[in-house]
């Protein structure tokens, strides 16, 4: 019995220095929620370093996670870094902060291609951290010429080696592609065409992957997937033989912005934040870290100069006039979309 | 769907039940120290985060997998487990069987020695003994053993995710995908939880019942 | 007990082995992957070091283990007291209402973690509204995961105490009351010793459930702490970064020779005892 006590006293003791420690919170903070393994990690270190502002770092693993942390009002953050669609249903919903430029003069080494898109037509909530494209990631050492087409992933001859997205709108695109329908349709029965086009593919399908990809491309565990193009480059570290094609179709491009939510704290702290992610360095820091393209000019040109670009994330205007970005769908088609998506997971 | 998830929660806990059962078994007659480390042993690779190991479980048994190379060097050949519901119920039994060993042990260890002399002076033999005596006073940490794997197995969400390549969808991920996932409907999902709430609290209702029976038959 | 067959014997450590290969195959898996040069967990590069220090210059996986370890003692000791304190009282009620208590104790651990979440997030978040409009500038963090914690952690002491007490004879306790034993020290000297062991087993499976938990966490920790495993589940829109990998292996270690290390000081105790 005596040992025991001593034993609580001594665990007691030690999980009170710990809240101690964890407890000490410094002064000026900025809140920032973005997604995982999406940084430079020591640039976090030099904001505080120029500014004196601690970066509290926090990070999400899908946009619809995002979506429902804002939306359940538990936690308040001062950046948050949303893609193209979920920005536009932020927008919509009123659950973001007109941005105030003058704090942000970074913005003007934003890519003009890249400003006034669909989700933020008025440029007045969003400044885009990377951006990239869905491409077709194959492995050449079991294919036997590379494929150039989405039919690749509904093709008989690689049942059981296919990997597919785990996501209702990036899976979908991929069918609509197919069928030729717009990435955006709003049309029912196009729709429904693509959700039959997917449960016909279903039973090819090796698993239904998001960051799964990495390892299962890597290890030569299967022959074709979809993926975002800028973590081919992660994938093919492990798996030199893999490749990676835009699809002859057409394919998603995708925005990722930084936004500040209305529960922001600390305006002032997340503007600086997002200017400081907007500089050259930090700009080139990220990219050389995560591999996605850059929107800013300036990076792109250092990039170039280094030659450390890599074509396909920088498609030329003809490809890139050929690919779409997504837009926030009425309600009534997420509803439908979600309800397929469903129907199609539970069919075991 | 809901086939599904009861059918594997319910092999996931009858595996567990049959590993946990002989094992917390004999080491109830290994000496105190035995027991302890044992305890133990079989708590902290919990300490590890289950995403982990889970991940680990991947890497063992994927085509091309640890698993896989040690048969194809035994000569054996090569096995497919991962993406099926095989791997699903592996990864449960994983997870879970610490809830149905610990209980278990705990119940075997106090049992009063003297009954199983008694009983072997009356002339029963080591099967009666065990079937009329041991198993009957063993059934209450039977039961939170079977409702500390069974529950958690029908809740489950990731372990279906990464072991058994999305395809097997369970309750736990439907749930989870209308909470935080890609088909984001709460209303659905609440329908949902309450329903399955529902069907284990029956669950839970018909195994007191049958708990009452044990508790009973502990006291004489 | 001593006295067992060596076949027994032989039987009894197959067994063991068999389930301790088992449970720690993944585990060495997992700690050979952090010596690997690539990020990947399935395909090996060659041996490195460089996890382990990266691991010690990352700020925020730092924190996530102390708030993770904090928060687990914390939780798994006030539970365990709270909780064991309930068993005493459900095991003196009457059967029907023993029965009714029991089912709804159950219902947080049949609770999908996913629900259990949301309505502790949905509690906190009204909780802190109420108190803001009282002037006080509060929000989601390290409290409300502590609570969090500890309320889920009370079913599974309740659980794992409550055999113990239906095993033990009653009449010991009347006995010692008898003999003029106050209450306190019958519970100290005859119920405690009685049901030590579903204690201690429960405040194990407290503490591991708190290690383990993501969900819960998740959705109470509010936007300025984390624990290790949403720190870990975020990475997994990537890939796990080994730094992780790393750090639990370390965990692993230290917590093995901690036990190690208990064993022999028990082992030499029992020596000293012997000698006297």
């Amino acid at each position: 019995m005596k040992k025991f006590s001593k034993c609580l006293a001594l665990t007691l003791a030690t999980a009170a220095s710990l809240s101690l420690v964890s407890s000490c919170q410094p002064a000026e903070v900025v809140n920032v929620f973005n997604w995982g393994e999406y940084i430079d990690e020591d640039l976090n270190a030099e904001f505080t370093k120029q500014t004196g502002i601690v970066v509290n770092y926090k990070t999400y693993t899908t946009n619809e996670m995002l979506y429902s942390t804002m939306k359940s009002g538990g936690a308040s953050y001062d950046v948050i870094i949303p893609s193209d669609y979920m920005v536009a249903r932020m927008i919509e919903e009123d659950m973001l902060l007109p941005l105030d430029f003058t704090n942000i003069p970074n913005y003007n080494d934003i890519d003009p291609s890249k400003k006034g898109l669909l989700y933020d037509p008025d440029n007045e909530y969003s400044v885009p951290y990377t951006w990239g494209i869905v491409g077709l990631i194959y492995d050449a050492s079991t294919t036997s010429e590379a494929p150039d087409s989405w039919t690749a992933l509904f093709d008989k001859q690689y049942a059981g080696n296919i990997l597919m997205f785990d996501n209702p709108r990036d899976a979908f695109a991929i069918a609509l592609a197919v069928l030729g329908y717009g990435l955006n349709t709003t049309n029912e029965s196009e729709i429904r065409e693509a959700y039959a086009l997917l449960k016909e593919q279903r039973p090819l399908v090796q698993a239904y992957v998001m960051d799964q990809v990495f390892d299962k491309m890597g290890g030569g565990e299967a022959v074709v997937a979809p993926y975002y193009v800028g973590d081919y480059f992660l994938m093919r570290e492990d798996n030199p033989n893999l490749g990676v094609v835009i699809p002859k179709e057409t394919t998603n491009t995708f925005v990722d912005a930084m936004c500040i939510p209305k529960s922001a704290k600390n305006k002032t702290a997340a503007e600086q934040y997002i200017n400081f992610m907007c500089s050259t360095d930090s700009g080139y820091r990220n990219a050389i870290a995560v591999g996605y393209s850059t929107p800013l000019v300036s990076v792109y040109e250092k990039l170039k100069a280094n030659d450390e670009l890599e074509d396909i994330c920088y498609p030329d205007d003809e490809t890139m006039a050929r690919l779409e970005v997504f837009i926030n769908l009425p309600p009534e088609t997420r509803k439908l979309y979600d309800e397929l998506w469903a129907e199609l997971m539970i069919d075991n | 769907m809901f086939a599904a998830s009861f059918r594997l929660a319910f092999y996931a806990t009858a595996i567990c039940l049959l590993i946990s059962y002989p094992i917390a078994y004999v080491v109830s007659r290994e000496t105190p120290q035995v027991q302890s480390v044992f305890m133990v042993l079989l708590m902290v690779p919990m300490w590890i985060n289950f995403l982990l190991r889970t991940y680990a479980w991947m890497s063992i048994l994927e085509n091309n997998g640890l698993l896989n190379k040690l048969l194809v060097l035994l000569g054996i050949g090569k096995v497919s487990i991962i993406n099926t519901e095989a791997a699903v119920a592996l990864g449960m039994v994983y997870n879970y069987l610490p809830f149905m060993l610990l209980p278990i042990l705990t119940v075997l260890q106090k049992l009063d020695r003297s009954l199983l002399e008694a009983s072997s002076d009356l002339g029963a033999n080591g099967v009666r003994t065990f079937l009329r005596v041991v198993f009957p006073l063993s059934l209450p940490g039977v039961l939170s053993g079977v409702t500390m794997v069974f529950v958690p197995s029908v809740s489950t969400f990731v372990i279906s995710k990464l072991l058994g390549g999305g395809k097997t969808l369970l309750l736990g991920d439907l749930i989870e995908m209308q909470f935080l996932g890609n088909a984001y409907n709460p209303y659905i999902g609440s329908a949902v939880s309450i329903v399955m709430m529902l069907i284990v609290l029956v669950c839970m209702f018909v195994m007191n019942k049958f708990g009452d029976g044990g508790e009973e038959t502990s006291m004489f | 007990m001593s006295t067992q067959k060596p076949r027994f014997r032989v039987f009894s450590f197959a067994l063991q082995g068999l389930l301790y290969i088992f449970l720690y195959a993944p585990i060495f898996v997992m700690a050979a992957f952090s010596f690997n040069n690539s990020k990947s967990r399935s395909v090996w590069t060659g041996f490195t070091l460089k996890w382990y220090g990266e691991l010690f210059r990352d700020r925020a996986i730092l924190e996530a283990l102390v708030v993770t370890l904090s928060v687990a003692i914390i939780a798994s000791l006030a539970a365990t007291i709270i909780g064991t304190a309930a068993a005493l009282g459900i095991h003196r009620m009457r059967k029907k209402t023993r029965d009714v208590v029991m089912t709804v104790n159950n219902i947080p651990v049949v609770n999908p973690d996913i629900l259990t979440g949301v309505s502790f997030m949905l509690l906190f978040v009204a909780i802190t509204t109420f108190l803001r409009t009282l002037g006080a500038d509060i929000s989601l963090g390290y409290w409300s995961l502590l609570l969090a914690h500890i309320t889920f952690n009370i079913p599974y002491i309740i659980l794992s105490v409550m055999p113990k007490l239906r095993q033990m004879n009653k009449h010991t306790l009347e006995a010692a009351l008898d003999l003029g034993a106050t209450p306190f020290q019958g519970f100290r000297k005859v119920i405690l010793p009685e049901i030590m062991p579903g204690v201690v087993s429960g405040m194990m499976i407290a503490f591991t459930m708190s290690i383990d938990d993501f969900v819960i966490s998740y959705f109470t920790s509010g936007s300025s702490v984390q624990t290790l495993s949403v720190a870990v589940y975020a990475m997994t829109r990537k890939r796990i970064n080994p730094e992780i990998n790393a750090l639990s292996t370390i965990m692993f270690v230290s917590v093995m020779l901690l036990l190690v290390i208990i064993n022999v000081i028990q082992a030499k105790d029992k020596n000293k005892e012997k000698k006297f």
